[in-house]
């Protein structure tokens, strides 16, 4: 098949963006997005204009490095599947695609469609260690978790950080992102111990990165490839009016680093 | 796909050669479940070399199935009639939903189609058992060391290694070397860094100069290709030998002719990925070298002059019960071969059989 791509490029963080139009011919249906885009860019190399620039990693959907906004919508057309993930056969022969990157303040434009997400780690290490003896296996049976919290606590562990929900949400916010990481570790009880400073140390690095207030939309668990549902920001919510109750802010320190 | 589906998936292709039947259509008794024939008592649980050549073995025999015939059923209706959608959903539902995103079948009514393919291996880099390397200082933690792997590469053990090197190793470990270092005392300001970063810069502007012909991606298929043809799941002597001559030329060639485009003053995809290739093609020949040089099979490592009469792996414990560690002697000069010798106390090494 044959597909025209409208594709954002920019130079670096401070340059202008612009449209470029660029024909993808003879596209396999059984390629992958992201194999398409690879053909695209040999061809561009060969023709000795400089490929585009995308972030990649494992192809597999389970690392969060790929992703970007596919005909206005986060990785693109299927529900709960990332860029990498998505195949050609989703798409018509002839029909345009627009490609331009996940966007939103926090995420500055690297080159073309990579942003940098590195907002996204300083929240995780904001959310500091777990208190834990290493050095001996731990003893099987020594801590018990209930099969609900498991799975639970699992279905949070399932975000890949790939910043599809900022991008989708109208005000940018990371609430689903921030929500699965605090639910993951307050779900079991190895997370206990810094519960209350993790929630507080979380969303405070969320603001100081210029992530949005959540509003309800729920564009962020409508796009998110691993389906994290939106229950985790009540969760948050929750955890974070207990922390106001129960704790008082612990001052983040960069130990974790 | 994950190794851990032939827990309950079993594998199959046609009896008869070309047949291009739908699975659904062909009948149990012109199936072949080769490897529960081959293997009895592993059945389809044998380790991932074997599970691997046999695979292979069946394709070559022009019984692989898909277009292109590189492939084998891995069939589920057995298990999911035994114990329902449901309890096979709960397992593997991720692995099935990964499936049918790349294929557009759903492996819950049509066996999945799988062939072996190139995923970590098994060296990596020597460290001692504090996990330090050649570099003092320097720490190799997961798969990026070779300690843990033998011939055979251990089944779903990223995770394991890294979990095992950095919860019980390290933590014992690397407090004598921080304990003999003051914090603080390095700095970059010295000739030795600048030194590294010249050799890096002079490396990336080699390759911008060169403006040829071919993509640095062209030059990482055709020595994929290569490996994949003489260095892969069955090895010769001569294939090898063919291989180490032809790799020298290639890089030759990729040195010569390569196209990158940009510069190295901004973020360079084109230039990352020429880099990388540039080492593949030193890496390449060493692997081939290794491969040359051990002569016998064991494990992911298959020479075909060394098996038994009915096709298995045949080992040599007198000359090679031990791990080769090449040292890397500059660019350009032989790499030397060292040898660490497997010493086995309480279990002696013998001949397994998965029949």
């Amino acid at each position: 098949m044959n597909l025209v791509l409208m594709v954002w490029r920019q130079e670096n963080a401070r340059a202008q963006g612009h449209m470029q139009r660029i024909e993808a011919k003879d596209v396999s249906p059984d390629m992958s997005f992201l194999e398409m885009l690879d053909v695209v860019n040999e061809g561009l190399t060969e023709a000795g204009q400089s490929p585009i620039a995308f972030d990649h990693d494992c192809r597999e959907g389970i690392c969060g490095s790929c992703g970007v906004v596919i005909n206005g919508v986060p990785h693109g057309p299927q529900p709960g599947t990332t860029t990498c993930q998505l195949h050609m056969r989703h798409f018509r022969d002839g029909q345009v695609i627009v490609i331009e990157p996940f966007r939103a303040r926090a995420f500055p434009v690297i080159r073309d469609l990579m942003v940098d997400r590195s907002a996204f780690d300083r929240v995780i290490a904001a959310g500091g260690f777990i208190t834990s003896p290493t050095g001996s296996a731990p003893d099987g049976n020594a801590m018990l978790v209930s099969k609900h919290a498991a799975d639970t606590a699992m279905e949070a562990a399932a975000c890949i950080g790939c910043g599809a929900c900022v991008a989708a949400c109208p005000n940018a916010s990371a609430m689903l992102f921030v929500g699965a990481k605090v639910s993951h570790l307050g779900l079991l009880p190895q997370g206990q111990p810094e519960r209350w400073s993790r929630v507080h140390a979380m969303v405070a690095a969320m603001d100081a990165e210029g992530f949005g207030g959540c509003t309800n939309f729920l564009e962020c668990a409508a796009v998110c490839p691993k389906n994290v549902s939106s229950d985790f920001i009540g969760r948050l919510n929750r955890d974070l009016i207990g922390a106001v109750f129960l704790a008082r802010p612990r001052v983040a320190s960069n130990d974790a680093g | 796909m994950s190794e851990s589906l032939r827990n309950d998936g079993r594998v199959w292709v046609p009896l008869r050669a070309g047949d291009q039947r739908p699975p659904g259509q062909i009948p149990e008794a012109e199936r072949d479940y080769y490897l529960e024939r081959r293997y009895p008592s592993f059945g389809n649980l044998v380790p991932r070399d074997v599970a691997s050549r046999a695979a292979k073995a069946v394709c070559d025999e022009n019984r692989g199935v898909g277009p292109g015939g590189r492939g084998v059923f891995l069939d589920f209706s057995d298990v999911i009639s035994r114990q329902g959608e449901a309890v096979v959903r709960e397992r593997y539902g991720n692995l099935f939903d990964m499936y049918e995103r790349i294929t557009a079948e759903n492996p819950y009514k049509v066996p999945m189609r799988i062939y072996p393919a190139v995923h970590y291996t098994m060296g990596g880099l020597w460290v001692d058992y504090n996990l330090m390397s050649t570099i003092p200082g320097l720490f190799v933690l997961g798969e990026a060391n070779f300690s843990d792997h033998g011939a055979n590469r251990l089944g779903a053990s990223a995770l394991m290694q890294g979990l095992a090197d950095g919860y019980f190793i390290i933590p014992y470990t690397i407090g004598s070397y921080l304990a003999g270092s003051k914090p603080g005392s390095g700095s970059a300001d010295q000739p030795e860094f600048d030194a590294a970063k010249a050799q890096v810069r002079e490396r990336a502007s080699r390759l911008l100069a060169r403006r040829g012909r071919r993509s640095a991606t062209s030059f990482h298929r055709e020595l994929g290709k290569l490996l994949w043809e003489n260095c892969g799941m069955a090895r010769t002597a001569a294939g090898l030998k063919q291989a180490l001559a032809r790799i020298p030329e290639l890089r030759e060639q990729f040195w010569r002719e390569v196209m990158v485009p940009g510069s190295q003053e901004e973020l360079n995809q084109s230039l990352e990925t020429a880099g990388r290739v540039g080492d593949f093609l030193e890496f390449a020949e060493l692997l081939c070298r290794d491969a040359l040089t051990r002569e016998e099979s064991c494990g992911g490592h298959f020479r075909q002059e060394y098996q038994t009469p009915d096709g298995e792996a045949r080992r040599d414990d007198a000359r090679f019960a031990h791990v080769a560690v090449w040292e890397h002697r500059g660019d350009g000069a032989e790499p030397l071969r060292h040898t660490e010798p497997l010493s086995f106390e309480n279990v002696h090494l013998a001949q397994r059989s998965y029949k």
